[in-house]
């Protein structure tokens, strides 16, 4: 009961993404409260830029984000672990090829 | 007067600051919490530019000038031992009759409601008049409003979402927000009021008079009440007093606590 009231009162919890600069990928950066999507950029802004990690900002709430179910990982990636071919490792490379 | 004109932008960046840095530890949530800690230090950081630009002006006036520029004894004992002072010393050894701030800055925070009032009036106040002092004659001055001006439209943006939010929020937010609008409204005629030294700055043509903005501002802040499904104040009584060192009783309690340490241990660096 009284854990259901608590979260009455509480704003929603949000998830937020950072751009570190321009070309790169969104990272997760952590995660906050916001009433709404707009508090959250603001709250983004303030809590995870300020020592100038990002250009650009997502915010999505948390509730939104689906996952994978962590007890079902055998199923899910032990398959993959016997499969070395699916890795490019069988190729001879010739010296003058850098940065492989 | 340039040197009274440059601490009065100070001191009301100072004061601002160390009201909101008051909050620290205090916000309703963490993230606002840290919100108004960045933004209390974006005003310090401005107060830090513009008093060291004061100090450097100040210790290039004739010895015999620089005893008449102060009252406060703290102060003026260390200009008296002829060594350069700086922007520790302006922010920490004037008392409250040196200080040229505006009433509204002082006002203490009460609630969420009046912290959001207080900055919004302010922040207002700023993005517009930093837009005529980016262009000022005076060179630290237009670089210091430049780099305030980024700030000011996060600040505005910020205070404004508040004011939208209490205002048009429940029926408690709703009237603690009117209350606090409506309580710190008599603080805003002083913004646009000039001081000798605001005269005497627009005379030498180095930054217009701050009636300047007065209907950009008066527009922001209906605009944004009216969003917020407030009441503008129609009040037309004003304090004022601010900015020529007359200030109200709060103004001493916080500079006793903003200058303890440096008054108790003289000199000492942390």
């Amino acid at each position: 009961m009284t854990n259901n009231k608590l979260n009455k009162n509480e704003w929603p919890l949000w998830e937020v993404f950072i751009r570190s600069k321009a070309g790169l990928d969104h990272k997760h950066a952590g995660s906050l409260h916001a009433a709404d999507a707009q508090m959250a950029i603001e709250n983004a802004r303030d809590v995870y830029t300020r020592r100038m990690e990002g250009v650009s900002i997502w915010v999505v709430e948390s509730k939104q984000i689906h996952a994978s179910d962590p007890g079902q990982s055998e199923s899910l990636y032990e398959p993959a672990s016997d499969k070395v071919y699916r890795h490019p490792t069988f190729y001879d490379l010739p010296d003058e090829v850098k940065y492989m | 007067m340039i040197l009274e004109y440059i601490l009065q932008l100070a001191d009301d960046a100072l004061i601002m600051g160390h009201r909101l840095s008051e909050w620290t530890g205090h916000g309703p949530i963490l993230e606002q919490d840290i919100a108004i800690t960045n933004t209390a230090l974006d005003h310090l950081g401005r107060a830090r530019s513009l008093y060291q630009y004061a100090a450097e002006i100040f210790n290039a006036l004739p010895a015999d000038k620089k005893t008449e520029v102060f009252n406060s004894v703290a102060i003026n004992t260390t200009v008296q031992t002829g060594k350069a002072i700086d922007e520790d010393d302006l922010a920490f050894l004037r008392d409250v009759r040196d200080y040229r701030n505006m009433l509204l800055v002082e006002q203490p925070n009460n609630d969420w409601a009046y912290t959001i009032a207080r900055s919004f009036y302010f922040d207002a106040f700023c993005y517009y008049y930093f837009g005529f002092l980016c262009q000022s004659s005076d060179a630290t001055i237009a670089a210091i409003a430049t780099k305030s001006l980024k700030e000011t439209t996060y600040h505005l943006r910020w205070s404004s979402e508040w004011v939208i939010r209490l205002g048009d929020g429940t029926e408690e937010s709703h009237k603690r927000m009117q209350h606090a609008i409506n309580e710190l409204w008599m603080y805003t005629g002083e913004m646009f009021v000039a001081s000798s030294a605001d005269s005497a700055i627009a005379q030498a043509g180095i930054c217009p008079l701050p009636e300047t903005v007065a209907a950009q501002w008066k527009n922001k802040v209906a605009d944004i009440l009216q969003e917020a499904t407030l009441t503008l104040p129609t009040g037309t009584w004003m304090q004022q007093g601010g900015k020529t060192g007359v200030h109200s009783e709060h103004m001493g309690y916080l500079l006793a606590e903003m200058q303890f340490m440096q008054r108790t241990y003289p000199g000492m660096e942390w």
